[in-house]
């Protein structure tokens, strides 16, 4: 007797390919198909893909190498003390893996990828280089404008790398499109959260990170493709310890590394793995209500695209907490989801993730929520560790919970 | 009291390890008293109903802070005495013992491993908390998270002003229109709130005027490091020189007294051909003059101002001493244009900048100075200045065929201070520039 | 014959190297472990090195009128006595030192016994000796240390059971004694011992043979006694180079020497790598061997030979049986961290998922190498000819694996030098500072070193520099 066929393995074969195609042969093909249109990338955390995808370019999240490319020009450029996502994404850039891109966006995440936009300045002056700085002010009068001014002067800029000039109608269908991606995200998310089994964490994590590369049409062709055929994937429920893992927004752990924590005993119903993808909060609210928010108007399409980031951006270590309380989303999150633990991933020397873990450590003491922590780089070849700690707390977590 | 003061121009292990540079110049002694009122004032504040507001250095608002009527303390300038008193290694460990980890910023750990033990300052006495943090976020993304965790500290409002980067070294009017809105719209009432009275603009146009009048005085010395000898050490030296201005007296009648005297003592260096004086007295006959890019360690700062010092190298420009603001590119506070210059005052502080703006301004330095080498210490502590850094070193070292060095350590972090690698390194370097120098080249 | 003396004070090993005044020849070479104390270090590394010239120098003697292959055995057998007549001097020193140190730590009622042991010791490290320095007998270190250790390990327990000191309090003594004689130079006349070892070298032949022999060897070293060998320059690197007894005007920063010495052996040469146990440097010289820029590894000690070392020991392996063992390998396991805080670990967690040793240990090497090449990148990259030096130079993996990533880097043009002295690069460059230094009429002898080793007076100056050699002074002119 055959094993029952999992339909959705051809997809999620799919997406680790695209995971894999560190060469991005799958931007060349798009681009020659696209008459030579450009392609740029955009450095963790956030950048908005629609606004790239209606002026006809193919935005491309860039999370560096992970554990497959050898860092030797890459580590000429910096020093032990500074994490390992810039040295690859440099040593891919000098490598020629990056050759499909027209150019690369950096957001400002930390003073890292701040310096490395100057960097890639230097080092690739034939391409498109720019810094997005997101606003860290969020009323509409200030942030708002200043934000909005960034993604004009960006769009602007890359009418000369042969991009079209930005339209509105064609950012409203393109916001419309990212809208009904967003939606399966967060489908995929209820999916994973009712039914890890259904779902796993590493295979979600597959499934957005395809998004990365893909025009966003095609990404929800795949998505739609997955939560079609999910319910007949051959699963079995088992019982894990339901857990968060927060800190890995940026670089991103080996995918060896989500399956060890998987193996290990945790259910991991959610993340902030890839954030760029997923950074706002819900849907970009076009032509919503969303109160008085003058000078900017929800039935501008940029406006919409401003506000989404403003008035819904993800609680995360690179955004200031303005008046909120450092730890309360994710307490939140953990209720809302029925997780019973917390597992503070981070990359090492990473210091948005690094200097937030304290006060994340203090909301979870005080909301008697258990965690533990770890940290690791893209290039992390040692899970052993990770995974007998993994397993010690899934099993106190266990114990703890029973009691 | 007096004999208890620690300042950034007299910190109190100069004593023990050698004396400050020029202790006999009025100028120092003027700084000392200064330092020594202000903290004064600050341990009576409370009482005397003073409202305090912490800050950071770069793109701090001091003349707005203070026509608001409060009192600035600026955690970075309490790190680096800790870090000078032998304090810092203590405090981080406290830190990391509540959870901090060990990768991130020892400016960070160290203050608040001084808040854990009772916040006692620079001075020996405690320091009054915060009625306000004014987060201005200027080219180190690491202040946000700093401020982040005093907030859940001390529980008290935090002002945000969002500085935008300079990624191609210039000041669009969208980023300067930004800070004035932030300033006018949430900074200036955030003030006002706390200190319970309505700004006075004129009173700040007038600290302003003051502000610019130090600033010439201040570049005039900065630029005195053009003569050969250098009547100055613009690094080791130069830390001492941007003291006040640096800290709570830009835009006071104070600094520009001391601005003035510290210039006339300078050109009375350069009239009598006179050298800069080193941790251990008068420095030898100039044998290299560097620029230094990075700022420097604070544990061991004497030691490794030797290292220098016993070579007759003398630094002749910094970057670290231009964190403050880059008057030496023409910018001043201007009273007429009193929130726009203060925009662009924020937008300006070197760490602000640009990589590629960063190269060109070492550039310009190692020309203008006549630099026969420069270097780079990398601390472990500050990606904002050092994310880039061997970029930095491989570019200059290509455009202007002068030899960098390399070195690295850590601001406060007594453990990434290794002294023989790194005298180990710099001697290596000084004899390499011998050994060119021998050989004709440049 | 007037020479000048390159010392390269290593964390591991201290190196001396002599040229001669007239064309900067290589007279000698000398090593030793550089042990608790540099000074004695550096003063033995010369003697060494002394020695190695003056051997150099009976060589020629020898091969002047006999046929090569008489001339080679003749050599080998009175270089073979030489070291055996040195150890036994340096044993006389072990003697009197495990003597004080029973006298010093062994209570005087249980003295007796330790007495009698530490003469059963010596008799046996003599027996040692003998089976030790005869031709073709395999010895793993010519240091005395490793040698009377080695006597020791064989013997003590039978001495223990002889004599009934207890087996422990027996090593204790013999640690405390060897370190004591490892903190002085033995002090002997190189003159006296070569005629000795020349006796000694002599009684191996068979008697019809020996006569003419005895001619030739005699007359031989008697020509070598006859040469003065006169330091007159001395120039001091290293690792611990602040530590020599020297003046600093006569210390140079290794990195200059490094490029200097490999631009000696291959003046085409443009970049040096050299990994040592502590750290690596990467390092850009021009035509004339100056160097131009350099980079070392940061704080991080990742990837540098010690690294390897904690390797070694996690697999209780030999340091030099990595490279030849990861040369077996049949495919490169991907090994990401060098640290060497996790290297333990690393292994271990590779080994119990079922890799070959082999495998690992290519990856380890190749995760070394990849961090040499990127300081490489930062110091200026590989131009014409890279020179690779330092004690991870003599391991055949990690050439290997240089040769293939400059090759996938650089260009397969690019020529890959590498010296099977290439340990006495540092000192070497040294030397050829003070050749510099003594043609410049600035040459500088440290009387304390000299002083150090042939127990001289402090002003044993050679008096013609003008200086008052008075005992106070650190250094003279010569």
């Amino acid at each position: 007797m055959s094993a029952p066929t999992d339909p959705c393995a051809p997809l999620l074969a799919r997406a680790e390919a695209l995971l894999e195609d560190l060469s991005l042969h799958g931007v060349a093909a798009w681009k020659a198909a696209h008459g030579g249109a450009p392609a740029i990338g955009i450095m963790p955390v956030f950048a908005p893909r629609p606004l790239f995808e209606a002026i006809g370019v193919l935005p491309v999240n860039i999370y560096g190498g992970g554990d497959r490319v050898d860092v030797i020009k890459g580590d000429a450029y910096y020093q032990s003390y500074i994490c390992h996502i810039p040295r690859s994404t440099i040593e891919m850039g000098l490598g020629g893996q990056l050759d499909a891109l027209d150019g690369m966006v950096f957001p400002s995440t930390c003073d890292v990828i701040r310096n490395l936009s100057g960097m890639w300045r230097m080092l690739f002056p034939q391409k498109y280089s720019a810094y997005l700085d997101l606003p860290q002010t969020f009323e509409a009068p200030l942030g708002g404008l200043f934000y909005r001014h960034e993604l004009s002067r960006i769009a602007a800029e890359l009418v000369a790398r042969g991009a079209r000039p930005l339209d509105a109608d064609r950012l409203r269908e393109a916001i419309i499109v990212e809208n009904r991606r967003r939606a399966l995200l967060a489908d995929l998310a209820s999916l994973r959260a009712r039914e890890p089994w259904r779902l796993k964490a590493s295979e979600a994590y597959l499934l957005t990170r395809a998004g990365a590369v893909l025009p966003c049409a095609e990404h929800i062709e795949l998505l739609e493709a997955f939560l079609a055929a999910a319910p007949e994937r051959p699963v079995r429920a088992y019982d894990n310890v339901r857990v968060i893992v927060l800190g890995a927004f940026c670089e991103q752990p080996p995918i060896g590394l989500i399956r060890t924590l998987e193996r290990s005993g945790c259910d991991l119903v959610d993340d902030d793995f890839q954030l760029g993808l997923c950074a706002i909060d819900g849907a970009i609210p076009l032509d919503e209500d969303v109160g008085d928010q003058s000078p900017l108007d929800t039935h501008d399409p940029l406006d919409a695209l401003v506000l989404s980031y403003t008035l819904r951006g993800q609680a995360t270590a690179t955004r200031y907490i303005a008046d909120g309380v450092k730890g309360e989303a994710l307490v939140n999150r953990v209720r809302t989801l029925g997780a019973e633990g917390v597992i503070l991933a981070a990359p090492s020397f990473c210091d948005p993730a690094l200097l937030d873990q304290p006060m994340i450590e203090q909301a979870l003491n005080d909301a008697g929520i258990p965690f533990t922590s770890f940290k690791y780089a893209e290039n992390s070849a040692q899970f052993q560790t990770i995974r007998e700690q993994a397993g010690a707390f899934s099993d106190s977590v266990k114990l703890w919970g029973a009691a | 009291m007096s004999t208890q003061t620690a300042s950034l121009s007299t910190p109190t292990t100069a004593r023990a390890a050698g004396p400050a540079p020029a202790a006999k110049d009025l100028s120092q002694q003027r700084q000392k008293e200064m330092l020594a009122d202000y903290f004064e004032k600050l341990t009576r504040a409370k009482e005397a109903g003073q409202k305090i507001v912490y800050t950071f250095v770069p793109g701090n608002l001091n003349e707005l802070i203070a026509a608001a009527g409060m009192m600035n303390v600026l955690p970075e300038i309490n790190a680096l005495q800790s870090g000078m008193r032998g304090r810092s290694g203590g405090y981080i460990t406290e830190a990391e013992k509540h959870g901090h980890s060990e990768d991130v910023c020892t400016y960070v750990k160290c203050d608040i491993g001084m808040m854990l033990n009772g916040n006692i300052g620079p001075t020996g006495t405690k320091l009054p908390e915060p009625d306000l943090l004014l987060l201005s976020y200027t080219g180190c993304f690491t202040f946000m998270k700093w401020f982040e965790l005093l907030r859940e500290h001390y529980k008290c409002p935090v002002a945000m002003l969002h500085v935008p980067y300079q990624p191609e070294g210039r000041i669009t009017p969208d980023m300067r229109k930004y800070i004035v809105d932030q300033l006018e719209k949430s900074i200036i009432p955030a003030l006002e709130k706390v200190s319970g009275r309505k700004l006075d603009r004129d009173d700040l146009a007038a600290r302003m005027a003051l502000s610019s009048k130090a600033e010439d005085d201040l570049v005039a010395v900065w630029e005195s490091a053009k003569h050969t000898p250098s009547p100055i050490d613009g690094y080791f030296g130069g830390v001492y020189y941007i003291g006040p201005i640096f800290s709570a007296f830009r835009g006071t009648q104070g600094a520009v007294e001391y601005y003035r005297e510290l210039r006339a003592e300078v050109e009375e260096r350069i009239r009598l051909g006179l050298g800069p004086v080193g941790p251990d007295g008068p420095i030898g006959p100039e044998r290299h003059r560097l620029v230094v890019e990075g700022p420097p360690n604070w544990t061991s700062f004497f030691d490794f101002w030797r290292m220098f010092s016993r070579e007759n190298a003398v630094v002749c420009a910094s970057t670290y001493t231009r964190v403050g603001g880059l008057y030496d590119l023409g910018f001043r506070h201007d009273p007429d244009r009193a929130l726009e210059s203060l925009a662009e005052y924020c937008l300006g502080c070197y760490t602000n900048l640009g990589l590629p703006s960063r190269i060109d301004l070492l550039e310009k330095y190692i020309r203008e100075y006549q630099a026969d080498g420069f270097l780079i210490n990398s601390v472990k502590s500050c990606n904002s200045f050092s994310a880039g850094q061997l970029l930095i070193l491989q570019e200059l070292e290509k455009r202007t065929g002068v030899p960098g060095g390399f070195i690295e350590s850590d601001l406060v972090d007594p453990r990434y201070f290794g002294k023989a690698n790194i005298d180990n390194r710099l001697q290596s370097y000084f004899q390499m520039l011998d050994a060119r120098k021998a050989r004709g080249y440049a | 014959m007037k020479c000048v003396v390159g010392i390269d004070l290593g964390s591991t090993t201290t190196k001396a190297v002599l040229l001669d005044t007239e064309e900067g020849r290589i007279l000698g070479q000398g090593i030793t472990n550089s042990r608790s104390n540099y000074e004695v270090a550096s003063a033995v590394a010369r003697q060494e090195a002394l020695t190695a010239a003056r051997f150099r120098l009976l060589s020629e003697a020898l091969h002047h009128g006999v046929d090569a292959a008489t001339a080679d055995r003749m050599q080998e057998r009175l270089m073979l006595a030489f070291r055996h007549e040195l150890f036994l001097t340096q044993l006389d020193g072990l003697a009197a030192a495990l003597q004080a140190t029973i006298t010093a730590v062994v209570p005087l009622e249980r003295r007796p016994e330790y007495h009698r042991a530490a003469e059963l010791v010596i008799e046996a490290a003599v027996t040692f000796a003998d089976a030790a320095f005869v031709p073709g007998a395999a010895r793993k270190s010519d240091f005395f240390k490793d040698l009377a250790s080695e006597a020791m390990a064989v013997a003590a327990a039978a001495i223990c059971e002889r004599t009934g000191v207890k087996y422990e309090r027996l090593i204790g003594v013999f640690d405390r004694a060897i370190l004591d004689v490892e903190r002085e130079v033995t002090a002997f006349e190189f003159e006296t011992l070569l005629v000795r070892a020349a006796r000694r070298a002599l009684a191996t032949y068979e008697p019809e043979a020996r006569a003419a022999a005895e001619t030739h060897l005699l007359g031989a070293v008697e020509q070598t006694n006859a040469v003065v060998l006169d330091e007159v320059a001395f120039v001091g690197t290293g690792y611990g180079r602040q530590t020599l007894p020297f003046p600093k005007e006569a210390v140079r920063s290794e990195i200059l020497c490094h490029g200097r010495g490999a631009h000696r052996f291959f003046p085409g040469t443009r970049t040096v790598l050299d990994i040592g146990g502590q750290d690596t440097k990467a390092i850009q010289v021009d035509e004339h061997g100056v160097v131009t820029s350099f980079q070392m590894n940061d704080r991080c000690a990742a990837g540098c030979g010690r690294y390897l070392g904690y390797i070694a020991d996690e697999l209780n392996l030999g340091l030099h049986e990595l490279g030849p063992l990861a040369l077996g390998a049949k495919r490169v396991v991907k090994v990401n961290s060098t640290c060497t805080v996790f290297a333990g670990a690393e292994l271990r967690e590779r080994l119990s998922v079922g890799e070959r040793r082999e495998d690992i240990l290519a990856g380890l090497h190749r995760a070394i190498m990849l961090r040499a090449m990127s300081l490489l990148a930062r110091s200026g990259g590989v131009r014409n000819q890279l020179t690779f030096t330092g004690g991870v130079g003599k391991n055949p993996m990690a050439t290997r694996v240089l040769r293939e990533l400059v090759t996938e880097s650089y260009s397969a043009d690019v020529d890959l030098n590498l010296h099977p002295d290439s340990i006495y690069m540092g000192a070497l460059g040294a030397a050829l500072f003070a050749f510099d230094d003594h043609r410049a009429g600035r040459a500088i002898v440290p009387t304390a070193l000299r002083a150090l080793y042939e127990k001289a007076e402090p002003d044993a100056c050679a008096g013609d520099c003008g200086c008052e050699g008075g005992a106070d002074k650190e250094s003279c002119h010569a």
